[in-house]
């Protein structure tokens, strides 16, 4: 079940950690309403999404780095068609890509909080919000994003 | 010794089932890749007893031991599949296959790929599962689930850096259903598009309306590659292979869109390479087939294979330049993917052929180099140049 206010609607795929948890820190900081994303422990490199070695220096034992949820947007786009049963009925929605430059300008994607059909602009300031969700297999968060200001 | 594919194998020929709209096939998929491939032998004077290898991309599902058992193949010598969904990897199944015989590994390969739609899932809509892990765990759960969705954000932020392309994409578009009007094959023949309709038609995702997605549909293409030397005593005027690459840029595919290039169909570090294997440059082609999954990578994919530069799209793209007979650069002269038919692109190579041999039903006259620019965007991608006797 999504939590009261959730941006889209419920029965999309929930989120899981793989079973090997590499994305585990990911998922378990947006549970605790922070943002953790991968940067090397020997080289200082960021990079995402998640992966077994740094690919600047091959060194396996990748870092994580709690970082601002904050950026910009770096694209975006506006769904019409529903491409899921839970999608049928709803609408327009926006999904944005949003750059991280306090995290070496890795890029998150997430939804756009409010009215779907504002103007975006690329370039826009925006903070996150942490969306939490409850659901049989394991409760989780998302993280959206709301224009600055 | 110069490592090169260029002028060293030939097609022999092409076949194609009849084009069906999605799930409206009568016939099994593998019945339908038989049919294709007794079709291009039948085209090439070539038995299909004499075929020694397969190659296919997109993880087609016709294996190749059952082919060869079907087919009565005396031998199986060769046997590639290129990885990579969609259609990324059309012209690198026809570069593997041209590689394997130029290299001896096999004398006859066939080039196929067959979809039926009614026996298996469609490709746009989004998977119906629980729970989502991995790199889809990034983006399945926003709604960001489709093809088109997946491209859309690549392409809005073309159009933020350089200007413009909404009036190229929609020239694109008429161009394939201009083109599919003279081809009875296609399944759009007989539905013309024009600018009204498509301004009017609805939006699938900003910047996409219905009309700059791609069909899905059912049928099978095939193609018989030989050597050159073989080429020259079949019954075709011969239609060369001048280059083939296939790649992708650096990191890519880094997951939840971290692709350093982002703005791009991938050809960045591929091009290059196809214009120096095949020794020629944009102004040399005559026809072009570019892959349209969405018509905005038809524009990344040719402005990166250096035809126009990225700010200059709705110029370029004029719906007068991209029309056979006349056009600057008559574009998917079959209807290509948007209004022939959805065969992954395998059937813009059997249409880059019929281009080379004088047989298109949108022929572009003295046409010598044809080129096929796969799948924009769906890494690894892939693109290849044919070219006629004249041209070696």
């Amino acid at each position: 079940m999504s939590a009261p206010g959730a941006y889209l609607p419920d029965g999309l795929p929930a989120p899981r950690p793989e079973p090997d948890g590499l994305s585990a820190p990911y998922w378990a900081g947006l549970a605790r309403n922070e943002l953790w994303v991968q940067r090397c422990a020997h080289c200082g490199h960021w990079q995402w999404g998640p992966e077994y070695l740094c690919f600047r220096c091959h060194r396996f034992d990748v870092g994580w780095e709690r970082v601002e949820p904050t950026g910009r947007i770096f694209s975006w786009e506006r769904p019409w068609h529903p491409v899921n049963p839970a999608l049928n009925g709803h609408g327009p929605y926006l999904v944005v890509l949003v750059e991280l430059p306090g995290a070496g300008g890795i890029r998150i994607v997430g939804n756009l909080l409010g009215d779907p059909m504002q103007p975006v602009r690329i370039g826009a300031e925006v903070d996150g919000v942490f969306e939490h969700h409850r659901h049989q297999a394991g409760d989780y968060a998302l993280l959206q994003w709301k224009v600055r200001g | 010794m110069e490592r090169t594919l260029r002028g060293k194998v030939a097609v022999a020929g092409i076949g194609e089932t009849a084009y069906y709209k999605h799930g409206r096939s009568p016939e099994p998929e593998f019945k339908l890749a038989l049919r294709a491939i007794v079709a291009a032998c039948a085209d090439a004077g070539i038995s299909p007893h004499d075929i020694d290898g397969f190659s296919s991309y997109s993880n087609d599902r016709c294996d190749p031991s059952r082919l060869s058992a079907a087919l009565g193949l005396r031998e199986l010598r060769y046997t590639g599949m290129q990885w990579g969904g969609g259609g990324g990897g059309v012209a690198a199944a026809v570069g593997n296959a041209a590689a394997a015989i130029a290299a001896g590994l096999a004398d006859c390969v066939v080039v196929l790929r067959a979809l039926a739609q009614g026996q298996f899932d469609r490709f746009g809509r989004g998977p119906k599962v629980d729970t989502v892990s991995g790199e889809f765990a990034l983006t399945w759960p926003y709604g960001l689930m489709s093809p088109a969705q997946r491209f859309a954000m690549k392409v809005m932020r073309f159009m933020h850096e350089h200007g413009g392309g909404a009036d190229a994409q929609r020239a694109i578009a008429l161009a394939s259903y201009h083109h599919a009007q003279a081809n009875p094959r296609a399944v759009m023949h007989g539905r013309p598009l024009d600018a009204a309709t498509y301004d009017a038609s609805r939006w699938i995702v900003e910047p996409f309306r219905l009309y700059d997605c791609c069909m899905e549909n059912d049928g099978a293409a095939a193609v018989v590659l030989v050597s050159a030397q073989r080429a020259r005593d079949l019954p075709h005027r011969p239609c060369y292979l001048l280059g083939a690459a296939s790649g992708s840029n650096h990191r890519s595919g880094a997951w939840s869109h971290n692709a350093p290039d982002y703005a791009s169909a991938s050809f960045g570090p591929v091009a290059p390479r196809l214009w120096q294997m095949a020794r020629l440059e944009p102004g040399d082609v005559d026809v072009l087939q570019s892959y349209e999954n969405f018509t905005g990578g038809v524009m990344l994919g040719v402005v990166e294979h250096g035809f126009c530069e990225p700010g200059e799209v709705d110029a370029f793209f004029a719906l007068e330049n991209l029309l056979a007979p006349g056009g600057r650069l008559p574009l998917n002269t079959s209807g290509g993917n948007l209004a022939e038919c959805y065969m992954h692109g395998l059937e813009l190579v059997l249409e880059a052929v019929r281009q080379i041999r004088g047989t298109s039903t949108s022929q572009v006259a003295g046409a010598d180099v044809s080129m096929v620019i796969g799948g924009p965007m769906t890494t690894p991608v892939s693109s290849l140049i044919l070219g006629s006797q004249e041209t070696l």
